[in-house]
């Protein structure tokens, strides 16, 4: 099998002569100007992991002034403005931002391609999401306007009708909310475009679509609801504007407009942006659960089509977020149905998951251990999920601390687990170096520690009565202790993010050499050396299965044999 | 494009892909109809129910003629694409150039209209619920028609110059493509607005 033309076995020589390195400030410039998929990836891990912090440092904060009754670390204000940031922070400036980095780093190279199918509105849409984000947190310093009042935005990442309006939200700090959103709203518009694009049209000889990796079938997904779900966002943003600049009545109850219609268009963006968001989180488990049990992932075409189902029933679930607001029982009952159902396709993954595993080698390296975090943490908050979208169940909960719990169960305990996972799986591509592994089991384990002191205890919280977005409650209610558990949970999630942080830092100098292919995978983006060159692949790979490397490395035993 | 042999079983299958510019631009409009859809359902949800007026009745008179321009542009712009594929580039020009006349009769139409709801009937995007959403809706349109005519006028200048032929002709269809769904919501928003909330 020696003529398959898909390992790059001769990479051309790139580096350059010393006489001719260039300073330091050529190659910032570098990054800047760079239109390459590989570089833009990068940004956009590094912008993401750099909010993660701040967010996760607003969070904390959060937490020590809700750790003991009647504290007064924050003022009511500042509370409100850090729960607001963190919200808004944590979805669409490092949600977001994540996973388009991954999707912009592996998607061209698993597919075989030389880069994304349009690179320059590649680098404009990172640049849109970067600038997105720096407005938001210059809300800070601008956010005062004329009057002297407001700071950052305090209406909650939801940013409910009739508070945005300019008699409750004067100054501008509402405004930086919904401008920075537009904006960065752009950036993923062109991010979705471009990722659809690149994957219905530059696939190389060979893979059709039922021999894609599943990570790049996630990533179409996603970004197919991407495109019909941050565009509602926007327009409902533009109408914020309209009634706050130009003197509006959508959402001015005092006109006949209703505040109702903002809190239907904010979900209709809102509730598909959690699968947009966990869709992903999949993609990475999809890649690297089959890798460690080193067997082929299970039913794959089921996989697909689980996806798919998830898209289109996801749509139709945002008013399981309104049970609370009086609809009609009808609608009551669709909404419960229709959130059951995205239990079907889902569950229909974790037992697709499970059955990888089942008699599979499994390594439990780092990456492998948070999937498996993932898959577990995963199906606690589909649970608990299921009890919220029974209306009358959610009739006593919503707004509850369980609500906190079960979300931050699916953004925490599956999306940033995943998140982590892929950082652990792709460093040693991206950087040629492969990150610490004992710190790495250090960080799972505080991580996860952590992770169930503080989630856990929420859900006991919320069952309890404890209200969401209280800045401070009496002594008499029971909640102290708790409370101060969760907190403390939180500090040792952050300790573990901070051994991440310096573990991600010191490997990518003293990390052992990783090679091009460390962890034995089977898909495009592990033939090419790492770091990729910039062209990706010398010459156009062609593939005849699901996965190619391992039909090169088993000559004698390939895959296409068993694929149709 | 490799030009090694490949040693899979004798299935060297054909291999096309479709034009990426072309799935570029379905998404965006896939996006952009997501946006409008959103417009449309608030102009329905509040229709009617203005505070004060003056109402879609009383203020409203039915675009006929800009309709019928900017509708029949979609059949132009087709004539164009067609002709700029056979490489029949004097053709291709003039019907380019009666397509941004079209567009441009629409827009000054939708201009006197504004100017007329302004300065006679009083009404602003402040006025009422009604006034909040038609200046949106319809403004939001009238957008999207502005920067297809800047596309079409930039492409209009260059084969002016002659430096436009058939290898531009997929990128030509693109922003047809574009054209047409401009047109295609036009339809949306005239049922929705003059027909049936008048």
């Amino acid at each position: 099998m020696s003529d398959y033309p898909l390992p790059v076995s001769h990479v051309i020589d790139q580096s350059t002569p010393a006489s001719e390195r260039s300073t330091l400030l050529e190659k910032l410039h570098g990054w800047v100007v760079t239109v390459d998929h590989k570089r833009l990836g990068i940004l956009y891990i590094l912008y993401s992991t750099f909010f993660l912090l701040v967010a996760g440092a607003e969070a904390l904060m959060i937490r020590v002034q809700l750790a003991y009754p009647h504290a007064h670390v924050l003022s009511a204000q500042v509370y409100n403005r850090f729960f607001t940031m963190h919200g808004t922070t944590m979805v669409f400036l490092v949600g977001m931002p994540f996973l388009f980095g991954f999707a912009n780093y592996i998607v061209p190279l698993q597919i075989g391609a030389r880069d994304m199918a349009f690179p320059r509105l590649n680098a404009f849409s990172f640049w849109m999401t970067a600038f997105g984000g720096f407005l938001l947190y210059y809300s800070f310093l601008g956010g005062a306007g004329l009057y002297g009042v407001g700071n950052a935005p305090d209406v909650g990442w939801f940013a409910y009708a009739p508070l945005t309006s300019r008699s409750f939200s004067p100054g501008h700090a509402t405004d930086y909310w919904a401008l920075a959103l537009i904006v960065s709203g752009f950036g993923t518009l062109g991010t979705a475009i471009n990722i659809v694009a690149t994957i219905i049209s530059m696939r190389c000889k060979g893979m059709t679509l039922m021999r894609m990796p599943l990570f790049a079938w996630l990533l179409l997904v996603v970004s197919m609801l991407t495109l019909v779900t941050i565009t509602p966002l926007t327009a409902a943003q533009f109408m914020l504007l309209i009634d706050r600049y130009l003197g509006g009545h959508f959402f001015d109850t005092q006109a006949g407009g209703s505040s109702l219609i903002w809190i239907h268009f904010f979900w209709i963006f809102g509730h598909p942006e959690v699968y947009v968001l966990v869709l992903p989180a999949f993609a990475i488990a999809n890649e690297i659960i089959p890798v460690f049990c080193r067997k082929a992932i299970f039913g794959y075409p089921a996989m697909v089509a689980a996806s798919v189902a998830i898209m289109f029933v996801s749509l139709s679930v945002w008013a399981h977020h309104m049970f609370t607001v009086g609809m009609t029982s009808v609608s009551n009952a669709f909404f419960t149905l229709s959130t059951m159902l995205v239990g079907v396709p889902t569950g229909i993954k974790i037992f697709n998951w499970i059955a990888t595993l089942w008699g599979g080698r499994i390594r439990f390296t780092t990456p492998m251990l948070f999937c498996i975090g993932f898959l577990f943490q995963f199906l606690i908050a589909g649970l608990t999920g299921i009890m919220l979208s029974v209306s009358p169940w959610d009739w006593q909960l919503h707004n509850s601390y369980f609500v906190i719990a079960h979300f931050h169960y699916v953004l925490v305990g599956a999306i940033v687990f995943c998140i982590f996972a892929g950082i652990y799986y792709w460093y040693p591509k991206a950087t040629g170096r492969l990150m610490n592994e004992t710190l790495g089991k250090w960080h799972f384990w505080l991580f996860a520690i952590g992770f169930h002191i503080t989630f856990d205890t929420m859900h006991f919280l919320g069952l309890m009565g404890m209200p969401r977005s209280i800045y401070t409650y009496q002594p008499d209610r029971g909640w102290n202790l708790l409370n101060l558990v969760v907190s403390i949970g939180g500090f040792i999630q952050g300790i573990a993010v901070l051994i991440f942080v310096y573990n991600f830092i010191v490997s990518y100098r003293r990390g052992a050499v990783a090679g091009d292919d460390p962890w034995d995978a089977w898909t495009l983006e592990w033939t090419t050396s790492s770091p990729p060159p910039v062209y990706n692949f010398e010459e156009e790979p062609e593939v005849h299965s699901r996965r190619p490397l391992w039909d090169l490395k088993h000559p004698d035993d390939p895959d296409w044999e068993y694929e149709s | 494009m490799s030009l090694m042999p490949v040693s899979h079983p004798a299935r060297t299958v054909e291999w096309h892909l479709p034009s990426k510019r072309r799935v570029g631009m379905t998404a965006l409009i896939a996006g952009e109809s997501a946006i409008f859809t959103i417009f449309v359902v608030a102009y329905v949800f509040y229709m009617g129910k203005s505070l004060t007026g003056p109402t879609p009745a009383q203020v409203l008179e039915v675009p006929i003629l800009a309709t019928i321009c900017l509708l029949s542009s979609s059949l132009t712009i087709w004539r164009a694409e067609k002709a700029i594929e056979d490489d029949r580039m004097g053709s291709f020009t003039v019907w380019l150039g009666a397509t941004i006349a079209l567009a441009a009769v629409f827009l000054a139409s939708t201009a006197l209209e504004w100017k007329k709801l302004i300065y006679q009937d009083g009404l602003t995007v402040s006025t009422n619920l009604f006034g909040t959403t038609f200046y949106s809706l319809v403004g939001l349109h009238a957008t999207h028609v502005v920067v297809g005519l800047f596309l079409l006028t930039s492409v209009f200048t260059f084969s002016l110059f002659g430096w436009v032929d058939s290898r531009q002709s997929e990128r030509f269809g693109v922003i047809a493509l574009y054209w047409h769904f401009v047109d295609a919501v036009w339809i949306v928003v005239f049922t929705v607005v003059y027909l049936i909330g008048r």
